[in-house]
């Protein structure tokens, strides 16, 4: 009764009116579209007919669709254990330069992750390309074999997580280097009293201090990078022979250019179960680093 | 004195190596950039020779792929479509979160907390478990392959994004500003206009220049949506109608993925540190 009461205050109302366009938004395209994907999952290729959980069952048991999932599962965690690696060093790279140089670094790092990542993408397509093109041009020079980078399985995974890498970096950088202009300056000076070295102030003051953001920005990133769609399809359209598709682009394979929209949609729901999982560790870190 | 030049070199020594590892990584973010302008001035004969350095225009520079960009291709086609979408997609996606945002961080309502926590959720769904199901949806309102099908989907990326940055920093601001307002009779929205858009401009900012890149990058949607050049816009137009097949089309391909990227780097140039401020409070703040 009191919350009936307090929602018809003219300020909870004028609340709730602000939010209503916010509301049919997510209401009707993201919630809505969400269960009808679940729905679509479960017809038959030309929609016409109830198959149950039919679909899902078929990729279980399909080599490509596991394939995909293995891929997936690589591209995701090395990509992302890289990103956090280099984005560390850089960090506390730029965060032992003087003041004035950190700016310029830091927006020159950025510039990566602001282009479109499409058509970056094809600036690294370019790159790969095996005669005429500069990687191994340089491989060459140096005495080493050139690789047939988007043809074979190996150098094509290898290729959509560097970009990835290439891509990613910059964001990681930026959450540790916010993170660690945070951390107070008396706790190295503490450190620096006890006789504690680099390496000691880096295990036992900078580390603790960085574990939430750390965590909160891996997660993140493996959403993003589980999700991402752009970098295999324009660098290898997941071949060669499906050996570098992702869950997005497989299922743009088959649901729009394949026109089996609910095994397309099925494939795209496989992403829920890692998605729920990084997103409620992320939100229990942001919930943390709040109190 | 030995000991404190010892400890100069060494801090000199230390500067130094920082020096070579940012610098690499500076080569290794910069590098792909570098070489699709490169690319983009060398003839078609020099691409195709097998001979002389990549990285170096050793032929004579042209302009003929921008020019041919321009004659042969749609690409300013393209771009006044990307252009249209990002800038319309980008005043609804922020008039919808600036009301949200405000109605959720200062009008308190039943279940406004919790709905701030769906918010963040939702903006952890992302495009490629949507697009099916929405690709599906505009067919059935008949709306394939129209651009304007666009300012219906990119609003479910940015929207909660920008909504949830900006309840941050709306947050921050201290009471006293809107009850003195209120005693001198003001509305919510005119509070909200002459108080809160003005103290939370940076934040404002930053929003703005999310939802405007996100628009602009934006490819799993219209390569889903969209399939006639008229219609189309620069990511998928790029990458679909620029790679053609046997003849070497490189210097062409590069100098319209470079042009396409422009804007968004203009504007990440002009307000780098509005774009970062923001990027840290979206993981952070709330």
């Amino acid at each position: 009764m009191t919350a009936v009461r307090t929602s018809l205050r003219p300020k909870s109302l004028t609340g709730i009116l602000m939010c209503l366009p916010l509301f049919i938004l997510i209401i009707g395209l993201i919630i809505y579209p969400f269960f009808y994907s679940i729905h679509l999952s479960m017809l038959n290729k030309r929609e016409t007919a109830f198959v149950g959980l039919e679909n899902l069952r078929f990729l279980l048991d399909y080599e490509t669709f596991r394939l995909v999932v293995r891929n997936s599962v690589t591209f995701t965690f090395t990509a992302v254990f890289l990103k956090a690696v280099f984005g560390f060093i850089l960090a506390l790279a730029i965060n032992a330069l003087p003041t004035p140089g950190q700016r310029v670094w830091r927006g020159i790092s950025l510039i990566a992750w602001v282009m479109p990542l499409s058509l970056s993408t094809l600036g690294w397509w370019w790159i790969f390309e095996p005669t005429h093109s500069a990687l191994n041009w340089l491989l060459v020079q140096m005495g080493i074999s050139p690789k047939p980078w988007l043809s074979d399985p190996f150098w094509a995974r290898f290729a959509t997580i560097l970009v990835n890498v290439w891509f990613g970096t910059p964001f990681f950088m930026i959450m540790f280097l916010a993170a660690l202009k945070s951390i107070p300056s008396m706790f190295y000076e503490a450190a620096a009293i006890d006789g504690a070295n680099a390496i000691q102030r880096l295990r036992y003051v900078t580390l603790p201090m960085l574990k939430n953001i750390i965590a909160i920005t891996m997660l993140f990133s493996t959403i993003t990078t589980f999700a991402n769609f752009d970098i295999v399809r324009v660098l290898t359209r997941g071949g060669p022979r499906d050996t570098t598709h992702l869950f997005g682009t497989y299922s743009f394979q088959l649901g729009i250019q394949g026109g089996d929209v609910p095994l397309g949609a099925a494939v795209s729901l496989f992403m829920f179960p890692i998605l729920a999982v990084s997103a409620f560790f992320i939100l229990r870190g942001v919930r943390r680093s709040i109190q | 004195m030995n000991w404190v030049r010892s400890r100069r070199t060494r801090h000199r020594l230390s500067l130094a190596s920082i020096y070579v590892i940012i610098g690499l990584f500076a080569i290794f973010f910069l590098f792909p950039i570098c070489y699709m302008a490169v690319t983009s001035f060398k003839t078609n004969q020099e691409i195709e020779s097998l001979k002389g350095v990549p990285f170096l225009i050793q032929r004579g520079a042209t302009l003929d792929h921008y020019r041919e960009l321009f004659q042969k291709t749609d690409f300013l086609v393209y771009f006044k479509n990307t252009t249209q979408v990002a800038v319309l997609a980008t005043i609804i996606s922020m008039l919808i979160s600036i009301l949200a945002a405000y109605g959720l961080s200062r009008l308190a309502f039943v279940g406004s907390g919790a709905i701030a926590t769906g918010i963040f959720l939702t903006y952890l769904v992302p495009e490629s478990l949507l697009f099916i199901p929405l690709f599906k949806i505009v067919g059935s309102l008949g709306l394939l392959n129209k651009k304007w099908a666009l300012l219906l989907v990119f609003p479910t990326a940015i929207v909660p994004f920008c909504t949830w940055i900006l309840i941050g920093y709306f947050a921050a601001i201290p009471r006293q500003l809107e009850e003195a307002a209120l005693v001198d009779g003001a509305t919510y929205l005119q509070m909200l206009i002459r108080v809160f858009l003005p103290v939370a401009l940076p934040g404002l900012v930053a929003a703005t220049l999310f939802a405007f890149t996100l628009s602009w990058a934006s490819f799993l949607y219209p390569m889903a949506l969209i399939y006639t050049s008229e219609q189309q816009v620069l990511t998928a137009g790029v990458v679909s109608t620029l790679i053609r097949g046997d003849v070497y089309h490189w210097g062409g391909l590069m100098a319209g993925a470079l042009l396409a990227c422009l804007p968004p780097v203009i504007f990440y140039v002009f307000l780098m540190d509005y774009y970062i401020s923001g990027l840290t409070a979206g993981a952070t703040k709330g």
